[in-house]
């Protein structure tokens, strides 16, 4: 996956000279997930702009220059800093439009790794996309394949409203087809990324690659799980969910962050206010447990969600 | 020098009708990308070349005059309408600090940005939006110039070179050294004049946004407009240093107090400073020393200063010393000055009339400009 958005951002660079990336360590360093590697030097200083390590710099400056016509990228080096930009994400560029009647635009896309994993602590290790997916004016995308985000990241890229680009950190290895031909996945489609007719799991991100793992073992016992992918958390897009839905009146919604507020509950709620006469069991909820992620291997990963955790959650829809 | 640009009630009308012409195609070519507009860019910097110093007429300073005037007109006709509950939210005036936005708009050159925090209505006068969409703002009216949409606080027009209207205290600061960088970016020779408080100084945006400028030398004009308190406490009570120039000190970045009760002292020094960030040498810093007669908002108590220190200050009233200038340097009359002071009764008239007129926004203008698509 790190080749597919370093890919987007490169093609992007080229087709566009109003394209460019600023953050910690994108130029000399290469990205400290070696995401913008070689850019530097084809791109040069101009185009890939190493910043202090100050986000509100990083954002608002990207908001200044995005509406003043350019197309910037700020990458932050995790979601986790994304915090000390908070006004600049939620207050500046989700509010700019609309505040002064539409005469400003702030096509800007807001890159940022998150999720857990990796050992790096409680204060390194958040996935708190909701958060960002809470404000109106904000795009929030997260993909969980290479060729989505490939797809998304350019859709984000040329998108004339503030995109805020999740990634996940332990996807960066994940291997996919990704096209050689230009090709653009538009923001807030969801998507069936594995037909069934049992169960419904919706999920994202990473989870997609727990689901699919869970679905495997599923499959093994004659259990048939449809997965959709969310891909976009704003704007949330419901068709396809409630179609699987309603095809198989179970769900199980399978999410990185914590249970409480989350997209599990969102995603409920939805289905029982648009489908309640579907319904046939209590919709369940896979989700972190509810403490800051703990340093040692063992403990990160018994509060992170596993495949077991959701193979067992479908079994209690069934 | 660079050339002056003089600008009437409603819009900006550069001395130079060539340059009007470019202004719009630059403004047309901004969706057009990046090439174009360096293209433009060029065109118009050698027309500036050929023009422009930086004597006013005397028309100029009549407009000058007749800006501050309405200003302060619409900030006392606003804080009226506000105790008669027809304004709603906060009302931050800018009554006694006049001399600064209208010195600064006079400096600039119509490819030059204007930003400024929550106390946005003067500079919305002085880059010409009309006192109509001003007042409907104010109202919340659907003619206003945010469409009654932002208020107070978030005036703009973009058309204007105007950005607003910004009221996270500092939040404005890395975003205008951002617009600045696209300027950069894109070889505009335009200046970002981004406006602030001496309180917007301790906040961690003020010193992002101020470095970044630095580090990456962009065409920022930093404007601390001191007028001594962040809402009620006192700026020795909230600064490290008093003297805010003294920050952008640290930062390496020229800079220097200027008096702000004095629209000729600030103009003089933003020409200079806008001649030395459009020439390349990065960004400059002016710290304005004025003073706001009324509260911070207009739900202030004001138990923070007497009444005393307010009068001493109106004895160096903005408009007064201004028109005492005018008459004493023979460029304008008293009943020249009177008739404009009259004059401006009546567009006050006129703006609160076409405000109260005006429909309310459409109920489907609750969902529109939320996003682009």
């Amino acid at each position: 996956m790190r080749e597919a958005i370093s890919q987007a951002i490169w093609e992007e660079m080229e087709r566009d000279e109003r394209v460019f990336i600023m953050g910690e360590e994108v130029g000399v360093w290469g990205g400290t997930y070696a995401v913008t590697k070689g850019f530097y030097d084809h791109f040069g200083s101009k185009r890939v702009r190493d910043t202090p390590i100050a986000e509100a710099a990083i954002v608002g400056g990207g908001i200044g220059a995005a509406m003043v016509g350019m197309r910037p990228i700020a990458e932050l080096m995790t979601i986790n800093f994304a915090f000390v930009a908070m006004d600049h994400i939620v207050n500046q560029a989700a509010k700019m439009r609309y505040m002064f009647g539409g005469q400003m635009s702030v096509p800007l896309v807001i890159r940022a790794v998150g999720g857990g994993g990796r050992q790096l602590g409680a204060t390194h290790s958040q996935t708190p996309d909701v958060i960002f997916a809470h404000f109106p004016g904000l795009k929030v995308v997260a993909p969980g394949t290479p060729y989505d985000a490939k797809g998304l990241l350019k859709s984000a890229i040329r998108s004339d409203d503030p995109v805020m680009f999740i990634e996940h950190s332990t996807l960066y290895q994940t291997r996919g087809e990704v096209p050689e031909d230009e090709y653009t996945v538009p923001i807030g489609k969801s998507k069936i990324q594995r037909p069934g007719k049992d169960v419904t799991i919706v999920t994202y991100s990473k989870m997609l690659d727990i689901s699919t793992k869970a679905a495997d073992q599923l499959a093994k016992e004659g259990i048939e799980a449809e997965i959709v992918d969310l891909r976009s958390l704003r704007p949330l897009d419901m068709d396809p969910v409630l179609e699987s839905f309603r095809k198989t009146n179970r769900a199980v919604i399978v999410e990185e962050g914590w249970r409480s507020y989350g997209v599990g509950s969102e995603i409920s709620s939805r289905i029982y206010e648009e489908a309640f006469d579907y319904v046939d069991a209590p919709i369940k909820r896979v989700a972190q447990t509810e403490v800051p992620l703990p340093y040692n291997q063992a403990l990160e990963q018994s509060a992170l969600p596993q495949v077991e955790d959701v193979v067992k959650a479908v079994k209690e829809v069934l | 020098m660079p050339g002056v640009v003089v600008y009437d009630k409603r819009m900006l009308v550069p001395h130079s009708g060539r340059r009007m012409v470019i202004s719009a195609l630059r403004w047309a070519s901004i969706g057009a990308g990046v090439r174009v507009d360096l293209l433009l860019n060029r065109i118009m910097q050698l027309f500036i070349a050929t023009e422009g110093n930086s004597e006013m007429k005397k028309n100029d300073h009549l407009d000058l005059y007749h800006q501050m005037v309405l200003i302060r007109r619409v900030e006392e006709r606003a804080a009226e309408l506000y105790q008669q509950g027809k304004i709603g939210g906060f009302l931050h005036l800018y009554i006694g600090q006049e001399a600064v936005s209208t010195g600064l708009v006079a400096a600039r050159q119509p490819q030059d940005r204007m930003i400024t925090a929550y106390r946005d209505h003067g500079v919305a006068i002085n880059v010409g939006i009309p006192a109509e969409q001003v007042m409907a703002e104010l109202l919340g009216k659907a003619t206003g110039i945010s469409k009654g949409k932002g208020g107070s606080m978030h005036m703009a027009d973009v058309e204007k070179n105007f950005w607003g209207g910004h009221a996270i205290v500092g939040a404005h600061l890395p975003i205008a050294a951002g617009m600045a960088l696209g300027d950069q970016y894109a070889g505009n020779d335009g200046v970002t004049i981004c406006m602030f408080g001496d309180g917007a100084t301790n906040i961690g945006f003020f010193h992002e946004g101020v470095n970044l400028s630095k580090v990456w030398d962009l065409p920022v004009l930093w404007v601390c407009e001191n007028n001594q308190y962040g809402m009620g406490t006192t700026i020795d009570r909230a600064s490290a240093v008093s003297e805010i120039r003294q920050k952008a000190e640290g930062y390496g970045i020229p800079n220097e107090r200027v008096d702000g009760m004095n629209v000729m002292e600030v103009r003089e020094a933003t020409l200079k400073a806008l001649e030395f960030i459009r020439s390349g040498k990065g960004p400059y810093f002016m710290e304005i020393m004025t003073y706001r007669y009324r509260g911070h908002s207009m739900g202030d108590p004001e138990r923070y200063r007497d009444s005393g220190e307010v009068k001493k200050w109106q004895e160096s009233d903005p408009i007064g010393i201004y028109r005492a200038y005018l008459t004493k340097e023979k460029i304008a009359k008293e009943k020249e000055l009177d008739a404009i002071d009259e004059s401006v009764e009546g567009e006050i008239q006129t703006a609160v009339q076409f405000a109260e007129s005006s429909p309310e926004p459409a109920p489907e203008e609750l969902f529109t400009n939320v996003y682009a698509e």
